[in-house]
């Protein structure tokens, strides 16, 4: 390569030209800035200015009062009680001094409470106070006051716990309310009411459905912090709205006598007004108390709530299917009489049943009967014969107009609505021929047949009425219209004088209502649930209560102009007449004189060991010294 | 150049023009620390305004230096900061920690900053001695590589990167001014690439970080992405006004980190909008072009090598800290000079502007030494 000589004048070309390019370079760069500017300051100002302001100003936000629930005659069901509340508030602490064993200690805290808050102290962004402890009692609460100048940065608060007055006995119908977990504070898009202390939402039944009514409207102090948390200037507030009150159609008094009337049975009742479909009544025994539950419950509680056989954290009256048994019959009848049959018609009950080379039984040889007596005492034989001959798919419509297998409108997000099979349905689930046999087993409400207890008292307002009652619990809906069912007035006449007849002389005899004028109509039935024999039938241990059949009983008062409906399924309580009906008969005598009731409520009580409370905590010691656990303190009622 | 009876000679040949413009870039700067501040004087708008003042008489005084002693001190200059930067060197392995600080009573001196005036007098005087024919020669080249790598990689393991990219980029400045061939540029570069991931291997973890957070800003928005995230919140709510004067909440309300130092142009931004924002670029612009000029017009090769480099010095920082700022650029701890509330930078960029001075003086008084 031939070197190029560089002179002096060749460098100061090569210098001017670099020079060119050196400064070309920097008014490009000095453009790019500008431009730069430009776009962010101009075209992209409104996202930034958006996002200036959110760091500027924060919410600190004022929970809303939690709206209340109350009955049809504006008794609190579930309210707000003033309570006692500490929290940290970070940005005022001492940096130098560990404060959280201290106040942990006055409260009387333990270690996974302490783990908590520390958590929480070290994820709190300065002026957002973190929870201590809630619902503190009135002593430690001023322990606590007593002390504040000397533990900067805790404040004690009065704030709102929620207050169920009902108890265990509301339990299952109103759920209960928590603290919002991760996953639910995620699902709500982190809405930051959820993490401000002491704020609880719905859990669990109508507290978690009508979520969005009570919550209300969370307000709040705006406030001009730093990015280190500190308030600089307090702005306007935006003030909170408090949530709806919902009324009910529960009769909160009634609701609870028939909780108690159930007694230390696993049953649940439902009470229908028919000429609304307002339910009164719906408890389901044994339940959990929501009160304990706000707080959270302890592991202990839970486990001995899950691990009861008479399952407390299940609604029953809605949840829980059973078979219908012999209360099926009434409707039965009415499908039977719809479909021609002559209700003089007599069939010769002989105890016993042949259908092909099965004998189907009956609980005793009844001898000759018309529709009259069946219904009355309850023929099995007579109602084998007569559905048999009609058969099961002229039958079905009737039966499930009468509420079987129907779905409710109403607010609970755990209903189920049972089968009433019929020969279409049966190839469809189950891919076979409908057999006889099916239409026996229908025909007294066993085999396919599963009712849930509401659809057992909507099923007696609409036997009681003829029209088509919808059970409705908010009082704020509309009363559905009640349309006629396709029967005729004198079927319906027969039916409740049958009905009349089966607690005027019938299975139910022994619940009479005990008020003069007043006539009451139902129908007892008893579900098998396994197959026992007669003999072990009558001869019930505590061992064995898993294996008895459930105890079933609808009806209506008064018979001949019939306002109040009502069905109870007890499970595992035995023949239906023995418990089912006396406990129907209670309750709807308390609508008409409540010292009556009150007075077989106290009797009763008194033979089953006393007041719920008082067994609920002889209940919770025993099972406490069962595993191993020191006996609760004893709680002074707030 | 003000030309008046009343005012005596000495002081009419002054560049008035370009002292006025610097004066009101720090006045702008003493505005926008004392709203940094909180709408207060203390603790930065005073110092600041003293160290100004003295630093801008420095330089006043450093306009009547010759070329000629310019020239001779260069290498003297050079040497001795090299000196120091070994000695903060040692000093932070005694110490075991970082150290960019010689203490000397009172004073505390960073010798990295003298690095960027220094180096570019070297290179300047370095390529004045080479003879126009050898400069497409390697003896023209790696005499200026060894001059540049050793205080370059002194600084980068203090660890200052900043202070490293910006002796880096005056220094190559002055060499690709000089006529070095092209392809010495190219090469580094591709050799950057390469070796890049090797570097980035070697970084300070808070400096990968902040590599990474540049690649990709969302990554972190809370840790190290914030400053970034910061600063651009800051200057896009600024709009094309500002919100006024003191009324700047992402500064007030500590939300800009760094909002009196490095990020002081988000600072001003959010307070004098897009309009105070292009005053100050072009104020540094014509900063840079008064000095881009005084190379032109240099009549020695010295003079227009020096008065370039000393020009980009200046330019670079300013760039480097507004893509810093706006996003551009990794953060990596350029102040923006005048503004940026801190002796060095203003020390730095007032040694550069009274050399720059007294070479222009030398221009118009015709007096070359050549």
């Amino acid at each position: 390569m031939k070197p190029i000589r560089i002179t002096n004048t060749h460098q100061s070309i090569t210098f001017s030209r670099r020079m060119l390019l050196l400064s070309g370079a920097q008014v490009a760069v000095g453009g790019l800035l500008v431009g730069r500017l430009g776009w962010l300051a101009i075209a992209q100002n409104e996202k930034y200015q958006l996002l200036s302001e959110s760091n500027r100003v924060q919410l600190i936000p004022v929970p809303p009062r939690r709206g209340w629930i109350i009955d049809r005659y504006g008794k609190p069901i579930a309210i707000n009680k003033a309570s006692f509340r500490v929290d940290i508030i970070p940005q005022q602490l001492d940096k130098s001094r560990d404060i959280v064993p201290e106040v942990a200690k006055l409260l009387g805290l333990e270690g996974d409470d302490v783990d908590r808050i520390r958590r929480d102290l070290v994820q709190s962004r300065g002026f957002q106070p973190v929870s201590v402890a809630d619902n503190v009692p009135y002593e430690q609460y001023a322990a606590i006051t007593v002390r504040l100048p000397d533990l900067p940065g805790v404040a004690a608060s009065q704030g709102f716990t929620r207050f169920y007055p009902g108890g265990s006995t509301v339990g299952q119908l109103v759920g209960y309310v928590g603290a919002a977990s991760a996953e639910e504070y995620e699902k709500e898009n982190k809405n930051p009411l959820l993490l401000v202390p002491g704020v609880k939402i719905g859990k669990e039944g109508l507290e978690k459905v009508l979520e969005p009514v009570l919550r209300g409207q969370p307000g709040g102090q705006r406030v001009e912090v730093t990015a280190r948390g500190k308030i600089v200037k307090e702005l306007d507030p935006k003030p909170d709205i408090s949530g709806g009150t919902v009324q009910l159609t529960i009769d909160s008094d009634l609701h609870q006598y028939a909780a108690r009337r159930i007694g230390d049975q696993s049953a649940s009742v439902v009470v229908i007004d028919v000429t609304t479909g307002d339910i009164l009544a719906m408890p389901s025994m044994p339940s959990f108390d929501p009160n304990n539950f706000s707080d959270g419950i302890s592991q202990a509680e839970w486990k001995m709530l899950s691990g009861d056989d008479h399952l407390p954290l299940v609604d029953k009256t809605v949840e829980s299917l059973y078979p219908s048994g012999s209360t099926i019959k009434p409707s039965m009848a009415m499908a039977l009489l719809n479909a021609g049959v002559d209700r003089k018609q007599i069939v010769n009950c002989t105890g016993a049943f042949q259908l092909g080379n099965h004998t189907f039984h009956c609980d005793k040889r009844h001898g000759p009967l018309d529709m009259d007596g069946a219904v009355v005492h309850s023929c099995d034989v007579y109602f084998y014969t007569m559905c048999l001959r009609v058969g099961a798919d002229k039958l079905a419509p009737m039966v499930r107009s009468m509420g079987f297998g129907e779905k409710f409108d109403l607010p609970f997000d755990n209903q189920r609505y049972g089968t009433i099979p019929d020969p279409e349905w049966m190839m469809r689930k189950y891919h076979r021929e409908w057999q006889g046999y099916d239409t026996v087993n229908m025909s007294i409400g066993q085999g396919m047949v599963l009712i849930n207890p509401l659809q057992l008292a909507v099923m007696a307002s609409r036997l009681a009425t003829g029209k088509r009652v919808v059970p409705r619990l908010l009082k704020g809906k509309p009363v559905a219209p009640q349309t006629q069912l396709a029967v005729d007035q004198d079927h319906i006449d027969f039916i409740r004088k049958a009905m009349w007849g089966v607690v005027d002389h019938g299975t139910a005899a022994a619940a009479k209502f005990p008020i003069a004028g007043i006539q009451m109509a139902g129908k007892t039935g008893t579900a098998q649930t396994h197959n026992l024999s007669a003999g072990e039938r009558g001869n019930y241990t505590a061992a064995n209560w898993k294996l008895r059949d459930h105890s079933l009983f609808m009806g209506f008062v008064p018979f001949d102009n019939p306002r109040y409906a009502a069905g109870t399924i007890v499970e595992h309580g035995g023949f239906g007449a023995a418990v089912a009906a006396p406990l129907i008969r209670d309750t709807l005598t308390f609508l008409y004189d409540k010292q009556l009731a009150m007075q077989a409520l106290n009797s009763f009580e008194q033979s089953i060991g006393g007041p719920l409370d008082q067994r609920i905590a002889r209940k919770t010691a025993a099972w406490r010294s069962a595993n191993g656990l020191p006996p609760l303190p004893p709680t002074s009622q707030a | 150049m003000i030309t008046s009876a009343i005012i005596p000679k000495p002081l009419a040949r002054l560049p008035w023009r370009l002292i006025f413009l610097v004066a009101a870039i720090a006045m702008f700067g003493l505005v926008v620390l004392y709203s940094a501040a909180g709408g207060s004087a203390q603790p930065w708008a005073v110092k600041q305004g003293i160290v100004f003042l003295f630093f801008l008489g420095v330089a006043v005084a450093m306009s009547w230096m010759s070329e000629g002693t310019i020239k001779s001190i260069a290498f003297p200059l050079y040497g001795i900061t090299l000196t120091m930067l070994l000695g903060v060197e040692a000093l932070g392995f005694v110490s075991k920690g970082a150290q960019r600080w010689l203490e000397l009573g009172p004073i505390k001196l960073q010798p990295s900053e003298f690095m960027k005036p220094a180096i570019v007098l070297t290179l300047a005087r370095f390529y004045e001695l080479v003879p126009p024919g050898d400069i497409r020669k390697w003896r023209a080249i790696w005499p200026a590589f060894v001059l540049l790598g050793v205080p370059a990689v002194l600084i980068l393991v203090q660890p200052d990167l900043g202070t490293c990219i910006m002796v880096l980029l005056c220094g190559v400045t002055v060499m690709f001014l000089a006529g070095v061939p092209l392809w010495i540029f190219a090469l580094p570069a591709v050799a950057g690439a390469v070796a890049a991931p090797i570097v980035y291997h070697m970084m300070h973890g808070y400096q990968r970080k902040r590599i990474d957070v540049f690649l990709d800003p969302e990554s972190d928005p809370l840790g190290a992405g914030y400053h970034i995230a910061q600063s651009k919140i800051a200057i896009g709510s600024g709009g094309i006004w500002g919100k006024g004067f003191l009324h700047g909440s992402q500064s007030h309300l500590d939300y800009l980190p760094e909002g009196h130092t490095d990020f002081v142009f988000a600072t001003m931004a959010e307070e004098w909008g897009l309009v105070g924002g292009v005053l100050l670029i072009l104020a540094f612009a014509m900063v840079i072009r008064w000095g881009m000029r005084v190379s032109a017009n240099a009549r020695t090769r010295f003079g227009q090598l020096a008065a370039a480099g000393l020009s980009a010095t200046i330019f670079f920082y300013v760039a480097i800290n507004l893509m810093m700022v706006m996003g551009l650029a990794p953060v990596v701890g350029v102040p923006l000079p005048l503004v940026s509330f801190g002796g060095s930078a203003v020390m730095t960029v007032m040694l550069c502007l009274g050399l720059l001075m007294a070479l222009e003086r030398q221009q118009r008084s015709g007096s070359s030494l050549a």
